[in-house]
């Protein structure tokens, strides 16, 4: 992405394109499948994956070493019961939400920009929650009763407890995985049997051809594809909203200071959309300048996405400032020392303020045209912006409870191996599955990108 | 010593039984070392715990054994039923009734001085200690160290074999050894026979007796915590040894001088509840307590005035206010506050026959007298201080005794020398050169609890039964005797003093229950077998507390009793451990673990001086530093701690034990390099620092309460005022907050409920201790105390108030609060914490999958998760400890207070039985049954009759975060101090000073 000048005088065209003049479909559809069906892979990609893949024995040694010795092997204390897991957990589950909002919210306001980048911000939603699960599930005490969290019928004749959110995030959060899932899978199909027909490979088209689950095309096929997935659309975009909303009341229902606040659902939701943007921006930076995909994945896309973190970005900086002004507008002694002894000015001031700093300044850079089109500067403010909602976390997670109410039961919160080896362990099996997911399916949805073309060209000169 | 075959200690066994010395018998490999004849001796004697898997038979022989007993048990069906022959009860024993505890009165002795309790029993296992009511020294309270000694009993690593130079003997062999060694020394010359002071009848007739029979033995008592000062201040005072009773109930006025009195020192359980009676400010005067003091105590914790002074300040402080009471002493009033002494002694003037002065026992025998003089002209003697015979055997010099002995030792004057339960080779003073002394002793016989330093350096090694172990008997604070009798047969081979004593008098088959038993008959004369059932069945002989003596005061000032300290050197206070008072408990995880008051340090111990100290010398908490004194140096951490005074420093004893067992072994630093036998508790140290760190595990950081009202306090006056003024204290005027939930049905009797006095609670930890042994709270180690993991289900949370050198402590206990809206309960996912009926917030173990949601919502933080498998499932004898009627917690679940459910259900049970309500004082919980002070009361709020519904109609009741209408079942009684009007108030409230964290 260095190579590319950031200087470069772009044309009018070259801004608002969502793909590049002088493609057809078999260039399109070429471009991409080819990634798909080449044996090799970049080395960079390669490399990736298999830092991933060593990451991922980290996750397993940690996730082993909790279970064998328990959940002690972790920074957590009195008071502190929750840490890194819960952190990581919302995380995970922020950067998730992107995909779910290109893909269902821009689908339903047929933003065309978001073609090139669906599939791969769908990805990244499934992979990001897959990573989140790991986390309430491990965190708990037992992990080998996490089950009774389930409502099932059973012996004990026990039932979960409704009342509680955690109760409430386990069907946020599993409603979340099936239909992001479903709608995912489904989006694949056609190009899963564009797979099947070009692959050269035995085992690829028997592959492809298994998944692609006897796709061939016919009108029909298209009709009710087109049915589908505008009813799964449908069925997602509450999701945007519930998912967060109901992750962040995790937080909210509680009694704890700093937790204890209505404004929490919107605001973790515009957080989770924020850092999901960002999480895009991080990947799609480097793949479209390591596959040549500059043409389908656009400045203008680089663009949309800025503006979109820009404006999310400002919510949550809104979130901080009104979390403020709650603390010191009620007049309630606790919130005011949770804000402005105990995050500000207390022992983790430094991770209040470098939040701040992170998702309030940084992205202020993005008012800045010339930055939001200049991959390199953005790529960087992607990685400040994933850092900073994770810290959002951080602070949320560790300063509210490290000092509550009784001041005879503060205490301190300091992460161990184990703690960083499972986060670690999270990024590196999302790097394995993301460069799966690059080896072996469409990054990019390639009918889709047909489909643009197609109006595109009708747009140009012929009419219906 | 070691019993565990570690690589190291076999790898060292080994290496010793290598070639002989200068000898080039070399062998080739382990078979043919093993095969050398004298293997099995020389492995018994370099590793005792490996020998026990030593056994001459060989591997094929094993298996052939092995295979025949396999084969004989295929022969039996497949019930596995015990081999041996099982023998039902025919005639079962009277009362046992399985599932059912029995209680026995018995006593505990404590550094000499014996305390009655009351022993729980399940099936013929003692589990629990309390106090025995009718016992004077407590009144039914305890103290930690009472809580933790039934762990004593239970203690994996005590000893259990007699061993006669490392290897298993037995006690026909002991006798044997020592009746030869005696027959050597027909007259006692050269024997000597050194124990822990005692006040046991039986044993000092069993002592008179040998010393009778051998007239030049000699025998000595020293104990590491003693009352030395108090004797011969008593003797300057009144020419002769005496014990001082107080009664705290009587006295108006008290001036404690560097006296713990509540916590340290016998009877200190019964002047702690006398002293609480008069601490109700709506029920009658209360009482007014200045400390003056230079540790941080409960005592002083207590008072409602406390100034931190040096020993030498507080000595200069005594002097000038005896001055200012009209004896004649020259006082030199330099450096003090003329005013606060001109109140103090007019205070005390004011209130003569009800005013008390008292002094710490470790404080100089002048100041001692002195004391005893101005209590003379307070005409405190015969009202609030009386005084009679010492109840000990040997009143008077502990450390001289031990001097004289040492030196005898060195000398070569001793051949026979006998130590009963004691441990002199870690507790001597350093100076004193014990360990070098008693090689030079021909035969040394040691009896104690565990193979400690002083085993590892004698001859014949036996066990000591516990005191639930061994019938005795021993003497209250006033001389009331009890008699000890056991509950178990001794675990291991365990005698008891008595009975080594017995067998040095050639009846080596003496039980101590005849020796115990014909001594009492012949003492109690006509009410015989039935005066002596009736004393074992009360736990205490009655009327027996001795007579007063008339002596009259014959004291001449002699001038200050120590030597000032030089300018620029710490003045450093000795004392004993809360947790582990001398050091011989420092095999108690509960002790080891127990905060300790004012510091919350736990498994450790620090040189404690305040911030200014240690401003001006340049170091900081955690720091180690290098502390010399006369006799020799330490290095310890510095632990800056408020109340301490500028100058002035505190080191515990009792820590750095080198063979207490796995828990104890080198925790913290062993100070007794800097003891001196003329001054054991006061040097002058200088303190340098040495450039490395130390962590400490403290369960509380912070120090003030960030100016919240958790502790509500207010003065006389101020309740005068309005009697309700803890209600001025309400956020948000005290208003509800309304719940989205339906409201719980909190109508039907019995709703249990808990009213905490903070004006009387001294902050002791006995609640602490015996929360665990009644819940079977594990301990978790000094690596998770620091982590801030520890599992206590009652915690005693303390704040600072005021400047930092007179700063006012607070102590509250805090509890599962059993909220009547539990934030707890909503948030758990799977429903493992519910609500009773009776208004319990319950802990569902089985269920808890650990989310710890309820532990992050509940705002008073008193819900502990066990992050490991924190409870010991494998140790044999801590299962007899545990409380059959208690869960055994694992890994992975949150646990909390439980209002004792175990012990409601009991009552509930009996009651339904019999159909009628629990009464009100049927159910006690353990924290209740416990403290000292009666600070705790528990109960049906329903019940308008009940203890608890009485206090909790007090004016002073308040709820901790009432704002947050989480209505707590636990409630508070705002402590109210009795501050003196002429002293301006100390308790401005301290803000600048906090340093949480």
């Amino acid at each position: 992405m260095a190579a590319e000048p950031a200087t470069k005088a772009l044309g009018h065209e070259e801004m608002t394109a969502v793909i590049a003049e002088g493609h057809s479909f078999e260039t399109v559809t070429d471009k991409i499948s080819k990634i798909s069906l080449t044996p090799t892979l970049p080395r960079q990609i390669i490399l990736f994956g298999l830092i991933g893949l060593m990451l991922m024995g980290a996750l397993m040694t940690s996730v082993a070493m909790l279970v064998v010795k328990g959940t002690g092997v972790w920074g957590i204390n009195q008071p502190i019961g929750w840490g890194f897991a819960i952190i990581n957990f919302v995380w995970w589950i922020g950067i998730g939400h992107a995909g779910t909002l290109i893909s269902a919210i821009l689908f339903l306001f047929r933003q065309e920009w978001r073609t090139s980048i669906n599939r791969f911000a769908e990805s990244m939603t499934i992979f990001a929650v897959m990573c989140a699960g790991l986390f309430p599930l491990l965190h708990v005490g037992r992990p080998w009763l996490a089950y009774w969290l389930f409502p099932y019928p059973n012996v004990m004749q026990m039932w979960p407890q409704f009342r509680s959110p955690l109760m409430w995030d386990v069907f946020a959060v599993s409603t979340y995985f099936s239909v992001s899932l479903l709608f995912w899978y489904t989006g694949l199909i056609p190009d899963l049997a564009t797979l099947r027909d070009r692959a050269k490979s035995k085992l690829a088209r028997i592959g492809y051809g298994m998944a692609s689950m006897g796709w061939r095309g016919s009108a029909r096929h298209w009709q009710r594809y087109e049915v589908a997935y505008l009813l799964l659309a449908g069925l997602s975009t509450p999701l945007v909203i519930s998912v967060h909303s109901i992750v962040s009341l995790d937080f909210a229902v509680s009694v704890i200071p700093g937790w204890h606040t209505t404004i929490f659902p919107p605001y973790f939701v515009a957080g989770a959309i924020f850092s999901g943007f960002a999480m895009v921006l991080t990947l799609a930076i480097p793949v479209r300048h390591l596959f040549g995909l500059k043409d389908l994945i656009t400045l203008n896309h680089l663009n949309n996405i800025s503006k979109v973190m820009l404006a999310t970005g400002l919510m949550v900086l809104y979130g901080y400032g009104m979390e403020v002004f709650f603390a010191w507008y009620s007049g309630n002694q606790y919130e005011g020392y949770m804000m402005f002894k105990n995050r500000m000015t207390g022992p983790y001031w430094w991770s209040y303020w470098a939040l701040i700093f992170c998702n309030g300044v940084v992205p202020q850079l993005l008012w800045i045209k010339k930055i939001r089109i200049t991959p390199l500067p953005l790529f960087v403010i992607s990685i400040v912006i994933n850092i900073g909602m994770w810290l959002e976390r951080f602070v949320i997670v560790v300063t509210s409870l490290h000092r509550d109410f009784l001041p005879s039961s503060w205490g301190m919160y300091a992460p161990t191996k184990w703690d960083w080896g499972l986060y670690l362990g999270t990024i590196g099996m999302f790097m394995f599955l993301m460069t799966l997911f690059i080896k072996f399916l469409p990054i990019i949805s390639q009918f889709e990108v047909r489909e643009l073309l197609h109006k595109k060209k009708h747009a140009n000169g012929h009419h219906e | 010593m070691n019993n565990q075959n570690t690589p190291e200690s076999i790898r060292e066994a080994l290496k010793e039984m290598g070639p002989e010395q200068g000898g080039r018998a070399l062998w080739r490999s382990l078979e043919e070392l093993s095969r050398r004849e004298d293997f099995g001796e020389r492995l018994v004697a370099q590793a005792p715990g490996l020998a026990a898997e030593w056994d001459p038979v060989n591997r094929r022989d094993f298996l052939r054994l092995m295979g025949a007993s396999l084969a004989l048990g295929g022969l039996t069906s497949c019930t596995r039923q015990p081999r041996e022959k099982i023998i039902p009860y025919v005639d079962p024993p009277e009362n046992v009734i399985p599932g059912k505890p029995l209680f026995f009165a018995t006593a505990i002795p404590v550094d000499g001085y014996g305390v009655g309790v009351l022993a729980e029993s399940h099936m013929g296992r003692p589990t629990k200690l309390d106090g025995n009511e009718l016992h004077p020294s407590s009144r039914g309270g305890t103290d930690a160290y009472l809580q933790a000694a039934i762990l004593n009993l239970y203690d994996p690593d005590r000893a259990q074999i007699i061993q006669q130079r490392g290897r298993p003997s037995e006690w026909n062999g002991f006798v044997q050894a020592v009746s030869t060694a005696l027959t050597a020394a027909p007259d006692g010359d050269g024997v000597r026979i050194l124990s822990g002071n005692t006040s046991s009848p039986s044993l000092i007739a069993l002592m008179e007796e040998f010393l009778a029979a051998y007239p030049k033995a000699q025998w000595h008592t020293f104990d590491p915590i003693n009352r030395d000062a108090l004797y011969a201040g008593t003797t300057l005072a009144y020419g002769k040894a005496l014990d001082p009773v107080y009664a705290f109930d009587r006295a108006d006025v008290v001036l404690a001088l560097d006296a713990d009195f509540m916590a340290q020192g016998p009877g200190h359980l019964r002047y702690a509840r006398d002293f609480a009676t008069r601490r109700d400010v709506g029920q009658g005067a209360m009482n007014r307590l200045y400390a003056v003091e230079s540790s941080v105590t409960v005592t002083g914790a207590s008072a409602d005035h406390r100034y931190a002074m040096t020993p030498d300040q507080v000595e200069a402080f005594a002097r000038a206010v005896a001055a200012e009471l009209g004896l004649s002493i020259q006082a030199d009033v330099s450096g003090l506050d003329a005013a606060l002494v001109h109140a103090v002694a007019e205070d005390l003037k004011a209130h003569p026959g009800k005013a008390l002065v008292v002094v710490g026992e470790h404080r100089s025998p002048e100041l001692q007298a002195l004391a005893f003089a101005m209590n003379e002209a307070l005409g405190a003697r015969g009202t609030t201080l009386d005084l009679v015979p010492s109840a000990l055997a040997r009143p008077g010099k502990s450390m001289a005794s031990l001097a004289a002995l040492s030196g005898d030792m060195l000398a070569g004057k001793v051949s026979l020398l006998v130590m009963l339960d004691s441990n002199p080779v870690y507790h001597a003073p350093a100076e004193l050169q014990f360990p070098e002394a008693l090689r030079k002793v021909a035969l040394v016989v040691h009896q104690g609890h565990a193979e400690d330093e002083t085993a590892r350096l004698s001859h014949w090694n036996i066990p000591s039964t516990h005191a639930l172990e061994a019938w005795g008997d021993v003497k209250g604070h006033d001389g009331s005797v009890s008699i000890i009798q056991p509950l178990i047969e001794p675990l291991y081979a365990g005698k008891s003093a008595i009975e080594v004593m017995s067998a040095l008098l050639g009846r080596p088959q003496a039980n101590a229950y005849d020796v115990v038993h014909d001594y009492w008959l012949a003492q109690l004369g006509d009410a015989g077998e039935k005066g002596w059932r009736r004393a074992v069945h009360d736990g205490v002989l009655k009327d027996t507390a001795s007579a007063p003596v008339s002596d009259p005061l014959a004291w001449a000032d002699t001038g200050r009793g120590e030597p000032a300290v030089e300018h620029g050197a710490i003045d450093l206070s000795i004392l004993p451990d809360p947790g582990l008072h001398d050091g011989s408990y420092a095999n108690n995880g509960w002790l080891q673990e127990l905060p300790k008051p004012h510091t919350t340090l736990t498994w450790d111990n620090a040189l404690l001086i305040s911030e200014e100290t240690a401003v001006a010398l340049g170091i900081r908490t955690g720091d180690k530093v290098e502390v010399g004194g006369e006799a020799g140096q330490v290095t310890v951490p510095v632990l800056v701690t408020v109340g301490i005074p500028m100058g002035g420093a505190v080191l515990h004893l009792g820590h750095g034990r080198k063979a207490a067992g796995r828990i104890g072994n080198d925790i913290g630093v062993a100070i007794q390099m800097l003891q001196r036998v003329n001054a054991p508790y006061r040097a002058a140290v200088t303190v340098a620092k040495t450039g490395s760190g130390h962590e400490f595990a403290l369960t509380q950081t912070s120090h003030t309460m960030a100016g919240r009202h958790h502790v509500r306090t207010g003065t006389v006056a101020d309740y005068h005022e309005n009697p309700k003024f803890v209600d001025g204290f309400d956020e948000f005027k005290g208003k509800p907050v309304p719940s989205i939930y339906p409201a719980f049905d909190y109508t039907k009797r019995p709703q249990w409920g808990m009213v905490i006095d903070l004006s009387t609670c001294i902050g002791c930890n006995a609640c602490v201790t015996a929360c665990q042994a009644e819940n079977n709270t594990p301990v978790v180690g000094k690596d998770q105390v620091a982590r801030g993991r520890e599992l206590h289900w009652i915690r005693i949370d303390r704040y600072y108030e005021g400047n930092a050198a007179d700063a006012e402590v607070h102590h509250q206990p805090v509890t599962c609060m059993h909220c009547e809206n539990a934030p707890c309960e909503a948030v758990c996912p799977v429903g493992a914490t519910v609500h009773s009926r009776d208004g319990l917030n319950q802990m569902v173990y089985n269920r808890c999958v650990g989310t710890r949601y309820c532990s992050n919502n509940c705002p008073y933080k008193v819900r502990r998760f066990n992050f490991y498998k924190f409870a010991d499932h494998t140790t044999p004898s801590l299962k007899l400890q545990r409380n059959p009627d208690v869960t055994v917690r694992s890994r992975g679940v949150m646990e909390k207070c439980t209002f004792c459910i175990q012990r409601i259900s009991e009552a509930r049970i009996k009651a339904r039985l019999k159909d009628r309500p629990i009464a009100d004082g049927e159910v006690i919980t353990a924290c209740q049954q416990a403290c000292p002070t009666q600070a705790i009361t528990f109960g049906d709020l329903l019940d308008p009759e009940s203890a608890v519904a009485r206090k909790a109609a007090s004016p002073l009741k308040y709820s901790l975060l009432k704002e947050l209408s989480t209505e707590p079942r636990v409630t508070y009684l705002a402590k109210v101090r009795n501050p003196n009007p002429a002293l301006k108030s100390a308790g401005a409230v301290m803000e600048a000073h906090g340093h949480g964290g």
